[in-house]
């Protein structure tokens, strides 16, 4: 999984039949100090986050396996709301 | 399998059903020589490590669903072991 902040919604008013249902999300991927890293991505949403909220995101084969219809062609879901980073010294 | 250091956590409560009883580790690769390298990846804990360990990833979503025991866990990346000693010819 990956860090990532939601920075906006995307509405797909006619989109492919498995992603019925589902919300997306714009989101911007994080580094460990919470520092924009790459490109935005859209992701499914699966915990009701919004804009604003710090997330963890999974891409690839695992990203469909997260939404409730498991046969998707999702490449990104979100799969939980942060609510703190701690991060170490190392 | 790859190498990392444990450089802290993430906490989530809101977060999908599959995840529930799980610690998310963020992991930094590192060398054999215990150098960092490479971007952060965030991994299900499996074996109670904490900030600062030398542990063994598994970067891989069978690998990791087979470990969790879940065999349609939206789930790609685990620490699977602390590691004690790395020994090898330079």
């Amino acid at each position: 999984m990956k860090l990532g902040k939601v920075i906006g919604t995307v509405v797909c008013d006619r989109k492919e039949s498995s992603f019925e249902g589902v919300k997306l999300l714009l989101v911007q991927p994080l580094d460990e100090d919470l520092n924009e890293a790459g490109e935005p991505v859209v992701a499914c949403d699966t915990v009701q986050a919004g804009p604003g909220d710090t997330v963890v995101w999974e891409g690839g084969r695992e990203a469909a396996l997260g939404l409730k219809n498991w046969f998707n062609p999702s490449d990104a879901t979100i799969m939980g709301i942060v609510d703190s980073v701690n991060k170490g010294d190392f | 399998m790859t190498l990392g250091r444990v450089i802290g956590t993430v906490v989530s409560t809101v977060k999908l059903e599959a995840l529930k009883n799980y610690k998310i580790l963020m992991v930094k690769p590192v060398d054999p020589d215990g150098k960092e390298k490479g971007s952060v990846m965030l991994a299900l804990d499996t074996v109670q490590a904490g900030m600062g360990d030398l542990v063994l990833v598994i970067d891989e979503g069978n690998s990791a669903r087979l470990i969790i025991g879940d065999p349609m866990g939206p789930v790609r990346t685990v620490v699977a072991g602390i590691v004690d000693e790395v020994s090898y010819d330079h």
